[in-house]
């Protein structure tokens, strides 16, 4: 088990160097009135690597990439994304960080009087001077990514739960962000749609570069995306096969517990940890 | 008063006055973001339709059967003094300055209040708010200001049909069942307005039209809980907003009062 601490890290001005931490939290408190919900929390993500939160419901987890988005604020400790102090910007400066970021919610959170198509595209349409023809050819184009062009203009109701966190997925890479934070994203789901949107979140990082934080308790989702990796063959086509041991190294994993980081590690240390909350946890 | 009952009362003054900080802080935001980029233009137009067709057929019935009975109730009062022929005068009155606007705005409260809370309140359960903020849409910009300019706009416009439908009621009435002449019902419509009145009538549903709204996706905004949550800011909004109406109503016509008598 090791506990990072922040010179591991280096200090933020090295945030702009490759491979740097893309996310730094350093030592995140958060109550709301009574209730901790995060402790002291402090770790990193580097570029192109992948975070994986484990726990409990009601654990902190949801609550650290609500904090990495700005959509909540830490009562103490500092708040690092994208080279940007999150913890300390105004909600219009914060626009401006999350415009290279995407999310994942937990149930998709899909605006349901828009069509697929325009909830895939909404940033670009609203938020960019893109020319139409070319946002809707994005769109197109992230639809096929997540295998779902043909319901480019069904209603979100008419989609399964599965359809609906891929068109999630969709929506968040559209503007194409260099973070992604999923929030439980296979929850409620059988394991063969699960593996599908696993299989999402590893094209969007190998073939994308998209550095990614995942918060779930589904552990088998949780290792399927460590220890897997995408690529195209010379023909193109896709392909998902067992990750390297480096890669499989740039996948961490975090338990939290009671607030605190109660694990950070690989999977394998994960695995071979003897630690009883992470037995029971693993079981 | 013993020391439980104060904590409650200590307690329940400091939620109250936080729902207050909370409203005046997105009536500011609603402000400053009317004035400056981005404006979602066509979601105006969206709300402008919504708020204000769609309360047209309620709008039209309230104000039209409102008159109707006025005329009725006014006819029989006036006849203990011989003065029939001066119903057109004391329907136009009632309507104008007060009738009108309040009751376009109870419906308003009703139907527009009530809409906006579910919507925004069913928005806030299922994260879709949340999601509008990490796609960089600053949602008092996009769900807020348009839906006030739409009750702004609309509001005035809704009771200035509910005021004419309700003179038309009067009048169906005064003809049919008091057998006032037409020209004699309309001689003293005109009659018993003053300009004063118009102004006063004109001047109040902008100030109603905002409560509503505002106050709507202040407590939609604000909702949690779920499907209740929603259920809850749903009659919230309507108790709320029906409650303000009246107590704008009277601020307002005592500021009018003051400022044209």
């Amino acid at each position: 088990m090791r506990h990072k601490s922040l010179a591991e890290f280096g200090l933020p001005v090295e945030l702009a160097e490759p491979h740097a931490p893309v996310v730094l939290f350093d030592k995140v408190c958060l109550a709301f009135d009574e209730k901790v919900i995060l402790k002291n929390v402090t770790f990193s993500v580097r570029a192109g690597h992948t975070k994986i939160f484990l726990g409990a419901s009601g654990a902190g987890k949801s609550t650290i990439l609500k904090i990495m988005l700005g959509l909540l604020r830490p009562d103490s400790g500092t708040v690092w994304v994208l080279g940007h102090r999150v913890d300390e910007m105004t909600e219009t400066q914060l626009m401006g960080v999350r415009h290279h970021m995407g999310m994942v919610f937990q149930e998709g959170a899909l605006f349901d009087s828009f069509t697929v198509g325009e909830n895939v595209g909404y940033k670009l349409y609203e938020e960019t001077t893109q020319p139409l023809a070319e946002v809707r050819q994005r769109v197109e184009e992230v639809l096929g990514f997540v295998g779902l062009s043909e319901h480019i203009d069904k209603q979100p109701s008419e989609l399964s739960g599965g359809q609906r966190r891929r068109v999630a997925i969709a929506r968040a890479m559209a503007a194409k962000p260099t973070l992604l934070l999923y929030d439980e994203p296979t929850t409620g789901l059988d394991p063969i749609t699960s593996i599908t949107i696993d299989d999402e979140i590893i094209k969007l990082r190998d073939l994308e570069a998209v550095t990614s934080v995942i918060v779930t308790h589904q552990l088998r989702d949780a290792y399927y995306v460590a220890t897997r990796s995408a690529s195209r063959d010379a023909n193109g086509e896709l392909q998902i096969d067992a990750a390297t041991e480096t890669k499989v190294n740039e996948a961490d994993f975090v338990m939290l517990k009671d607030g605190n980081i109660h694990f950070e590690g690989s999977a394998d240390e994960l695995r071979s940890s003897t630690d009883p909350y992470l037995q029971m946890f693993l079981s | 008063m013993t020391g439980s009952r104060q904590a409650w009362f200590i307690e329940w003054l400091k939620t109250a006055l936080l729902e207050v900080q909370e409203y005046v802080k997105l009536c500011v935001a609603a402000a400053r973001g009317t004035f400056s980029r981005p404006f979602y233009a066509r979601d105006v137009m969206e709300q402008i339709d919504v708020i204000g067709l769609g309360s047209l057929t309620v709008v039209i019935l309230t104000g039209f059967f409102t008159g109707a009975v006025l005329a009725l109730q006014s006819g029989m009062t006036l006849d203990q003094f011989g003065a029939r022929p001066f119903v057109g005068r004391l329907i136009s009155a009632s309507m104008i300055k007060e009738l009108g606007p309040v009751l376009t705005a109870l419906m308003l409260a009703g139907r527009v209040g009530s809409g906006i809370a579910a919507e925004l309140g069913s928005m806030m359960v299922t994260e879709q708010i949340s999601a509008l903020r990490a796609l960089g849409t600053d949602p008092i910009r996009k769900l807020v200001v348009p839906r006030v300019l739409a009750g702004v706009i609309m509001c005035p416009i809704l009771t200035v049909i509910s005021n004419a439908v309700g003179l038309t009621g009067g009048w169906l009435i005064a003809l049919t069942q008091l057998r006032v002449p037409s020209g004699v019902y309309w001689s003293s419509v005109v009659e018993g307005l003053y300009i004063q009145d118009v102004w006063m009538g004109l001047i109040k549903p902008f100030f109603l039209g905002f409560v509503i709204v505002t106050i709507g996706c202040h407590v939609g905004l604000r909702t949690s809980g779920g499907t209740q949550g929603v259920g809850r800011a749903t009659t919230n909004a309507v108790v709320a907003a029906s409650v303000l109406v009246l107590i704008v109503d009277f601020f307002v016509t005592r500021l009018l009062i003051s400022i044209f008598f």
